[in-house]
């Protein structure tokens, strides 16, 4: 009977508590850290980073992090995965040997790159070859799009970082590998799981979606009872303690805050869910109607039953093309009549804006207070009389640069020609934003072949 | 006796492009049965009138207790297109928590 493995998660999106990797790794036994960096919106903006310098377009904020960490990861033997390469997998791993060296850790640490699911200049081939890569919302050829894409990817599954973990590497570094597959893949390593044990790859891939977005599984972003959920301050990052069996407990550090329960994970279970009986990965198909979760201790939820299918011929492909151009604007209205000032604005402003003759795909008014969050819903709740303060925040969208610049010129008047009692423009005009748009599509597995380094520091 | 769907679920939301996903769980297991029976993908598509474009899809999870809702043509185009506050969902599940039910005494 082999030991348990530990897997701790480090990060559950680019920009997420700097704090949490290094308290996993010293709070208490782990064996791999998994941490998760990329988003829809993210591989965009590391390509254009990689397109104004070659050597950019990973997650630059990752290596000062390793580097405060690696002596302990090597001290304690703790393996990472870790898709923080985003669309230059290679140079991240080069900047992160870099670092190594500079902390005297030569010959001592193996780096595993796994690139291959970039397509950006294999995109004319495919296509040319009858590859349409449809839009999975809309159906449309992405030729429709072509000459506006900024970014493509498909998403990799857990093999080729297995296959890293195999080769000796112990930290490896991706471009668009699943979030789950960085769990997923250290279990297979482990345990020595089979390509077509599909039950246990459906558990080590629940068992991803559970710790892919960090705290929100201990006790973090937790609606239920959240006002006695102890200690935020010092949240515990989830861990997966997984047997061989594909049975798996969900647990944290002690002597950290935050909390493990049954409620807790079964709220991140369905985060960001589709249909239950099919959630789809390059790994397999699991069936999320099949999980038991039982509270066997304080922090700590166990995971069993699990059952998966084959995984399907298909990889996901995440395409970023440029859309057009958006800003949002807002302005505070306060007590007496505070809503009917903030709505008397937005007439006057969708007004001024007909009367320029500017052409927006969208205008989107909302009143934060009132009806931001709960629409109508939110609205038909308040009592506008008593609310001391409205936030106006108008947004407008265009293909074209120019409205959109127009229109951020529009709100500042209002302070002194529109409604009164009107403040907090401190900020200044609102920015035209760019928008990359996000196509998702479907390739043939067969097409994309992902590639697998592993480099002695 | 109408009680709030707050006083007897928890939920979680998130998105997919321009798909919110809302994930009602009951907070004890007799509520369950209730929440299959009332809270129909009809039902949540009449609650969110004017606030989606799209269908309503309703998924069962008895294991956990939980249903999960796909509200389309939620997010105003969704991620970085949406000029909504909530352009990724995130709190669209609250918003379900409003709707009431009748609970027996």
């Amino acid at each position: 009977m082999r030991s348990p493995v530990r897997i701790a998660a480090g990060q559950g999106f680019w920009g997420d508590w700097l704090e949490a990797p290094y308290r996993q790794v010293t709070g208490g036994p782990v064996d791999y850290l998994m941490m998760d960096y990329l988003a829809e919106v993210t591989m965009s903006i590391l390509q254009k980073q990689k397109s104004r310098d070659p050597s950019l377009g990973y997650a630059k904020d990752f290596l000062p992090l390793m580097e405060r960490m690696l002596p302990v990861l090597a001290e304690r033997r703790i393996k990472v995965t870790a898709n923080a390469g985003g669309v230059n997998p290679r140079a991240c791993a080069a900047a992160v040997a870099e670092g190594a060296r500079r902390l005297g850790l030569q010959s001592k640490l193996k780096i595993g790159v796994v690139s291959g699911d970039d397509l950006l200049d294999r995109l004319n081939g495919l296509i040319g070859r009858g590859h349409d890569l449809r839009n999975l919302d809309t159906g449309r050829p992405l030729r429709d799009v072509r000459d506006r894409v900024v970014s493509a990817n498909a998403y990799l599954g857990a093999w080729p970082v297995v296959e890293a973990l195999r080769r000796g590497a112990d930290v490896v570094i991706t471009g668009r590998v699943t979030d789950t597959g960085l769990t997923l893949a250290p279990l297979i390593h482990a345990f020595d799981w089979r390509a077509d044990a599909w039950d246990l790859l459906a558990a080590g891939t629940v068992a991803g979606h559970i710790i892919e977005c960090g705290a929100q599984a201990s006790g973090g972003n937790c609606l239920v009872d959240w006002q006695s959920i102890p200690d935020l301050a010092n949240v515990g990052y989830p861990i997966v303690e997984a047997s061989a069996d594909g049975t798996f407990d969900i647990v944290k550090h002690p002597r950290t805050g935050g909390r493990i329960s049954v409620p807790g994970v079964t709220e991140q279970l369905v985060y960001e869910m589709g249909d239950p009986r099919e959630y789809i990965t390059p790994d397999c198909v699991a069936d999320f109607t099949t999980i038991d979760l039982a509270q066997v201790g304080k922090d700590r939820v166990r995971v069993s039953g699990v059952k998966g299918k084959p995984a399907t011929d298909k990889l996901k492909v995440s395409v970023a093309y440029f859309y057009g151009y958006k800003a949002v604007g807002t302005l505070v209205y306060a007590w007496p009549d505070a809503l009917q000032k903030a709505e008397a604005a937005d007439r006057i402003l969708r007004e001024r804006l007909k009367g320029l003759g500017l052409a927006f795909e969208a205008i989107h008014t909302e009143f934060l207070g009132v009806d931001a969050t709960h629409g109508r819903l939110g609205r038909e709740a308040v009592d506008s009389a008593t609310l001391p303060e409205v936030q106006l925040r108008i947004g407008v969208r265009a293909r074209e640069q120019a409205p959109v610049e127009r229109f951020t010129r529009e709100l500042a008047p209002l302070i002194l020609n529109g409604p009164p009692s009107v403040t907090g423009f401190a900020g200044g005009r609102p920015k035209p934003e760019e928008i990359v748009a996000y196509w998702p599509a479907l390739i043939d597995k067969q097409v994309v072949k992902p590639m697998v380094e592993v480099v002695e520091v | 006796m109408k009680k709030r769907l707050l006083e007897l679920a928890h939920a979680r939301s998130g998105d997919k492009g321009d798909t919110a996903n809302v994930g009602l769980i009951a907070k004890h297991p007799k509520y369950y049965p209730l929440l299959v029976k009332q809270v129909t993908a009809a039902r949540v598509a009449r609650h969110f009138k004017g606030m989606i474009t799209g269908k309503v899809e309703r998924f069962e999870l008895p294991n956990l207790r939980a249903l999960n809702f796909l509200l389309h043509g939620a997010l105003d185009g969704g991620g970085t297109i949406s000029l909504k506050t909530d352009a990724q969902g995130k709190v669209f599940s609250t918003a379900l928590l409003r709707m009431e039910i009748e609970v027996p005494k």
